[in-house]
């Protein structure tokens, strides 16, 4: 029997196991890499085995289409066409340019304090994205989390914030968040959501080419209406208060050009805001790589190939536009990297998932211009507001670099201020001092993609 | 309601652990962070520069906010690690060591 080609797949979220399955049922020997100790990712955490959680699915959407990864990860498993290494936290993968092999270096979570190598012949990278959260007074405070934040710790670990939300900001992801609290038992206060419902009118056609995607969205706004939850669209969260906890925010009403009206401010009683204004692609391991980026995702071609030999890339790193997208993608770029790595083509004529994607991208192209944040939000943060929540810069400082000392992009306001030097390496603080020195959101250039102890990079071999 | 009626959650029997020497009831498999979180917990970390307490912010180990000190270790993701009979947690002050 000649051996199988070897798949590294780098993330067990939706792209990173419709990868893994169309791969294994295709020859290949795939090894499906992940921080947690489940798969699913972010969109189908999974409660801690521990807590014995009989009814997963009243936390979940589209449960069907889990059971169906799920099920088939165990067939490959159980067959050995898929080795699934949990709780490995990859902080770098390398190619060797002279044999074109690829070694995936993992830390061992969760201490995160040993290392281990993956060796493969292909990967493919299905890292996902995290949140993008823009500052305003009283951000920093306890009680202030992401909105995937919120559903992240629900999901995973059975607990609320608090016993009473205001879900903010703008984006797709604030429906769930706050219906999935709502249902969980929080008091969901408000829904402040800064676009307006005519700006979904706008993009009618292109969203109404996704009758399903629509109805999903119905589906939780009827959710919402059941539990009593108040939206306030075209509205914002101009500050949130509290010493050292959140009491309560400030909403107000946002004029046609996105600015806060005068007298509509109006405080709302809280202890939890989930906010959030859209997401970011990880793409850490793919600019390691050398892998071209298109803006703030990683570029692809038809097949999901990076520009590099030998690296796919599928789902919210090669652009954000949800899991249903992230499934086509990761099957189309399984099947293309299986035939690639037998040295034949894959038949795209064939392929349903190749429509769904085409199709599913224009929606999420519609749905960016729905969701942006209001015009001119940077202005309006004030100096004194922290904008680098690691390293403690504020607005005033940030814009100190930019009109005093003439820095024009993120790398000069951060050897300026710190801003983005911290432990989360500028990933939270990048979107909001890019609008304030007002230059383009770049990717961050991180040669590793999370710290690593200096032990294990002295236990590497010296070829690496 | 709440979370765990409503995914109809049997989890196994709690745990104790301790923040700051104060007994603390947790579930096996939650993190650090849920641990606390159930038990009414929000912040467990002061700012290096002003001190300022903070918690939970990303809940999936991206922004490191919720840095904890744990069996004497600093700088854990509270929402990462998972939470062992006996931890004693403790807030973080600044950077958690010594010379800080």
């Amino acid at each position: 029997m000649t051996e199988r080609p070897r798949l590294a797949v780098v993330g067990a979220g939706p792209a990173g196991l419709a990868a893994a399955l169309a791969a294994a049922a295709r020859g290949v020997q795939v090894t499906l890499v992940d921080a947690a100790d489940q798969a699913g990712g972010q969109f189908y955490r999974q409660p801690a085995a521990a807590l014995g959680a009989r009814r997963p699915q009243a936390l979940h959407h589209q449960w069907r289409t889990w059971e169906r990864l799920r099920d088939g990860l165990d067939r490959h498993r159980t067959a050995g066409r898929i080795t699934q290494l949990t709780d490995h936290h990859v902080w770098c993968v390398a190619r060797d340019s002279a044999s074109g092999a690829f070694a995936v270096h993992a830390l061992l979570g969760p201490a995160q304090e040993d290392g281990v190598t993956v060796r493969a012949d292909a990967v493919l990278l299905a890292t996902g994205a995290y949140e993008r959260v823009l500052p305003f007074p009283g951000w920093t405070l306890p009680g202030v989390v992401t909105a995937g934040g919120a559903q992240a710790m629900l999901k995973g670990g059975l607990v609320l914030p608090g016993r009473r939300v205001v879900v903010a900001g703008t984006g797709p992801l604030l429906l769930p968040v706050a219906a999935g609290l709502a249902a969980a038992g929080a008091w969901v206060a408000a829904l402040v959501e800064s676009a307006g419902p005519g700006a979904l009118l706008h993009r009618a056609p292109a969203l109404a080419a996704q009758p399903g995607k629509l109805a999903e969205g119905a589906g939780y706004a009827a959710r919402l209406l059941r539990h009593g939850v108040r939206t306030l669209a075209r509205h914002t969260v101009v500050a949130a208060h509290g010493t050292d906890r959140l009491e309560a925010v400030t909403v107000a009403a946002l004029d046609r050009d996105g600015r806060p009206r005068p007298g509509s401010a109006r405080r709302i009683p809280c202890d939890t805001l989930a906010v959030g204004h859209g997401m970011l692609p990880h793409t850490d391991l793919a600019e390691t790589l050398g892998c071209t980026l298109s803006g703030t995702a990683v570029r692809v071609d038809a097949e999901q190939r990076t520009d590099v030999p030998g690296v796919w890339a599928a789902g919210e790193a090669t652009g954000v536009g949800g899991a249903a997208l992230a499934l086509a993608e990761g099957h189309i770029a399984g099947r293309s990297a299986a035939a690639r790595l037998r040295g034949t083509a894959p038949d795209p004529g064939g392929w349903g998932a190749a429509r769904t994607r085409t199709r599913l991208r224009a929606f999420a192209t519609a749905l960016d211009a729905v969701y942006a944040p209001p015009a001119g939000w940077a202005d309006r943060v004030p100096d004194e507001t922290v904008v680098c929540r690691c390293e403690e810069v504020t607005a005033g400082e940030v814009r100190g670099a930019v009109d005093s000392l003439g820095a024009g992009d993120l790398r000069t306001v951060k050897l300026l201020t710190r801003a983005g030097m911290g432990w989360c390496q500028g990933r939270m603080c990048a979107p909001a001092v890019a609008g304030l020195a007002g230059c383009p959101l770049t990717a961050g250039r991180r040669p590793f993609a999370r710290p690593v102890p200096l032990g294990v990079l002295a236990a590497l071999p010296e070829t690496e | 309601m709440n979370p765990r009626e409503l995914t109809r959650a049997r989890p196994g029997p709690a745990r104790t652990v301790t923040f700051d020497g104060r007994p603390l009831e947790a579930l096996p498999g939650q993190t650090v962070a849920a641990a606390l979180w159930a038990a009414g917990v929000t912040a467990w970390r002061s700012t290096r520069d002003a001190g300022r307490p903070r918690g939970v912010f990303c809940g999936i180990g991206v922004c490191f906010d919720c840095l904890v000190t744990v069996n004497g270790r600093p700088n854990q993701r509270a929402c990462l690690v998972p939470v062992r009979p006996g931890d004693d947690i403790r807030t973080q002050e600044g950077t958690g060591r010594d010379d800080d």
